[in-house]
């Protein structure tokens, strides 16, 4: 962890507690900030078309039909040019909030490259996309940003008269400039939600529409807001006069103050050094690339229920290649798999009930396998029938938290890796008197999916669900940020003391614990319970 | 947390964040260029002479040349660098030599300066050269000019017309 995720991240994982309290984990606008996102590009979309109705291309006609929409018919078009700036704002400030909340929880590394690297160009999208829709009120501020922006762009020798040229004096501006102006506001924005659409490609079920009330929300608030404080204009431009004091929308042209305090050149090696390192981020150290998740063919019966899971289209299903009678077979795409386990945790075959040959499930990842966490868990079985087990998410609470009599806590890269089959196991051949899933907190799996997939499936809404004979009461799941120790140990202690208020437990009988502990002696366990 | 305490919460995080938005939409204020002072900028794109002078083919010469590459003139594409001077109330304001662009050196000269200046009576001189001479200048003018404050004054060149104020 670099030293600024060491700052960012405790404060991300209290706001996301804090938010989650507030509205819940569903509606949290921090788990929802691409969604949000989205929501405020469509916000802009609409609201736009309307503006354009209105709006005329031509150097008088520009300003003109604006301060109509702003004055005259202030309610209607007014407030559809207020909204088109404010959500074209609170879209920079979810997107900045996405993008240092996924480097703060180290969410860009390996198959998260392509997500992270595609969200660069859509960054520059966005300023782009506003940029052009400052130009084209033409009052002062539109002025100064077209005279600037032509300027810092002429410092690269590309162009064979000076752009800025355009704006020298008042003669040398024509209508046709505007025409080009609004073709570059429609073009960029179209180009925007291509650079979207490629964005999520490698992700799997995104969500790209908050949730209703949260959209409702704030729309509302929006709304308010550009009625009580409508977008306003500054006074027309003229090229004759230099603008002087001007209320800058800091969201879209917060940087453009430095083209006045430093060299074009030295913007153009900061903007371009900066837009590099966010580029080169997931490549950067320290590196760390878990084993990839590994199909193995004899126990793939080709169910496709990893390729469901997978929260990041890691899996396909192609056609099969080792004359076993099933259609298809599983394929993990390498530079996809984020190695969370979620398909392991998915496959019907990861039964820790096996009698017949080893635990080697249809798919699983080389360093967690399946067969290390059934010995790990035997090696804590107690023959009493009073210990509780806690399969803990790596990315959560440290299991060193949970140390106690009465406790045993098995860590997993995710909540969603654990079969249901060894909740059974646990319980009915290890004396469990109850299983606890701890996850990360609701809505802010690190693997994405992983625990709404683990609570589909003790429902038995998703397959493989929990078996019905398990005591649904003697499992417990919950979800906790990793600085939320001395909540989980309440919900822990809370679950300890229900399930020991119930009725005893079928506890196995020392043959059964001894035969299992003498298998994980075998596995090289120390096969102390 | 009550049902009402949330609601208030998710009111007042609603409330912050447009109050976020609203504000820095348009504030704080930023002065852009100084007060009491105008805006000189000068800007023209002109294409000097050619390096070298045309000179004339011999017989043996166009002989060689494929048929239809034989023309009489030898034109070098290259063009001279121009110098481009200002003077502002008799002190030095501005000297440079300006290239020529493209990659063969080809391309008309161009320059985009802006000074700021004290408003009130000012005198430019402008010099330009843009043949092969040495010394001297082939377009010399003296402008005075009244700058108000706030004013932008644009100074260009074309070929014909030579300096003018816009």
């Amino acid at each position: 962890m670099t030293a600024l995720q060491r700052v960012l991240r405790p404060a991300f994982r209290r706001l996301d507690d804090w938010a989650s309290r507030v509205f819940g984990a569903a509606w949290n606008p921090l788990h929802n900030l691409g969604a949000l996102g989205f929501f405020f590009y469509w916000i802009v979309a609409v609201s736009g078309i309307y503006v354009y109705v209105f709006f005329d291309t031509g150097i008088t006609e520009a300003y003109d039909s604006v301060a109509y929409m702003t004055e005259d018919q202030w309610y209607l078009a007014g407030v559809m040019r207020s909204l088109h700036r404010y959500a074209g704002d609170a879209l920079v400030v979810v997107m900045v909030l996405h993008l240092v909340r996924e480097f703060a929880y180290d969410r860009f590394r390996g198959a998260r490259w392509f997500s992270w690297l595609t969200g660069v160009p859509i960054i520059l999208l966005v300023l782009a996309s506003g940029i052009t829709g400052y130009w084209l009120v033409w009052d002062q501020l539109a002025q100064y940003v077209a005279t600037a922006t032509t300027e810092w762009l002429d410092w690269l020798p590309i162009f064979g008269e000076p752009i800025a040229r355009n704006f020298l004096a008042p003669d040398a501006l024509d209508d046709r400039f505007f025409t080009l102006l609004v073709f570059l506001h429609i073009a960029v924005p179209l180009l925007l939600l291509l650079a979207l659409w490629l964005h999520l490609q490698r992700v799997s079920r995104p969500r790209i529409n908050p949730p209703r009330g949260l959209a409702a929300a704030s729309f509302a608030a929006l709304l308010a807001l550009s009625l009580v404080v409508p977008a306003t204009s500054h006074a027309p431009a003229d090229l004759a006069k230099v603008p002087t004091v001007l209320d800058l929308d800091w969201f879209y042209l917060g940087l453009y103050p430095l083209l006045d305090l430093w060299s074009h050149g030295t913007v153009w090696v900061t903007a371009a050094v900066l837009t590099l390192t966010i580029a080169a981020m997931p490549w950067l150290p320290p590196f760390r690339r878990p084993a990839v998740a590994q199909v193995d063919l004899d126990n793939c019966n080709g169910c496709a229920r990893c390729a469901e899971d997978c929260p990041f289209n890691a899996i396909s299903m192609e056609r099969r290649t080792d004359g076993k009678p099933f259609d298809r077979e599983a394929v993990v795409k390498g530079s996809l798999c984020v190695s969370c386990g979620i398909c392991a945790g998915s496959c019907p075959t990861a039964t820790p009930f096996r009698r017949a040959g080893a635990l080697v499930p249809g798919i699983e990842l080389p360093d967690s396998t399946l067969v290390d966490l059934r010995d790990r868990l035997d090696r804590m079985a107690d023959a009493a029938g009073q210990q509780v087990y806690v399969i803990a998410c790596a990315h959560g609470v440290r299991p060193e938290a949970l140390r106690r009599p009465g406790l045993a806590v098995a860590e997993l890269p995710c909540v969603g890796a654990l079969p249901p089959s060894f909740i059974d196991y646990l319980l009915s051949r290890c004396g469990a008197a109850g299983v606890y899933l701890a996850g990360c907190a609701e809505g802010n799996c690190h693997f994405r999916l992983g625990d709404t997939w683990t609570e589909a499936r003790l429902d038995r809404r998703r397959d493989p669900g929990l078996r019905k004979r398990v005591p649904r009461e003697r499992v417990r799941s919950g979800g906790f940020e990793a600085h939320q120790a001395s909540r989980l140990r309440q919900s822990v202690e809370a679950f300890l003391q229900d399930v020991r208020g119930l009725p005893p437990q079928e506890v196995p009988s020392a043959r059964q614990l001894g035969a299992r502990l003498g298998r994980a002696r075998e596995a090289g366990g120390t096969g102390s319970p | 947390m009550t049902r009402m305490l949330r609601y208030v919460g998710q009111a007042a995080v609603l409330a912050a964040f447009v109050a976020v938005v609203g504000y820095f939409s348009g504030n704080p204020s930023f002065r852009h260029f100084p007060e009491g002072e105008a805006l000189l900028k000068v800007s023209f794109t002109h294409g000097g002479d050619r390096k070298v002078e045309c000179r004339k083919r011999t017989r043996e010469e166009l002989a060689e040349l494929a048929a239809n590459m034989r023309t009489t003139l030898d034109c070098p594409r290259e063009r001279v660098e121009l110098r481009f001077e200002i003077d502002l109330d008799g002190v030095p304001l501005y000297q440079a030599l300006l290239p020529p662009t493209g990659l063969a050196g080809d391309g008309p000269s161009r320059v985009y300066e802006r000074f700021a200046l004290p408003a009130g009576p000012h005198v430019l001189d402008l010099r330009l050269r843009d043949s092969r001479r040495s010394e001297g200048f082939d377009h010399v003018a003296r402008k005075a000019v009244e700058f108000a404050a706030g004013q932008s004054v644009a100074v260009d060149f074309r070929g014909g017309e030579g300096f003018r104020i816009r």
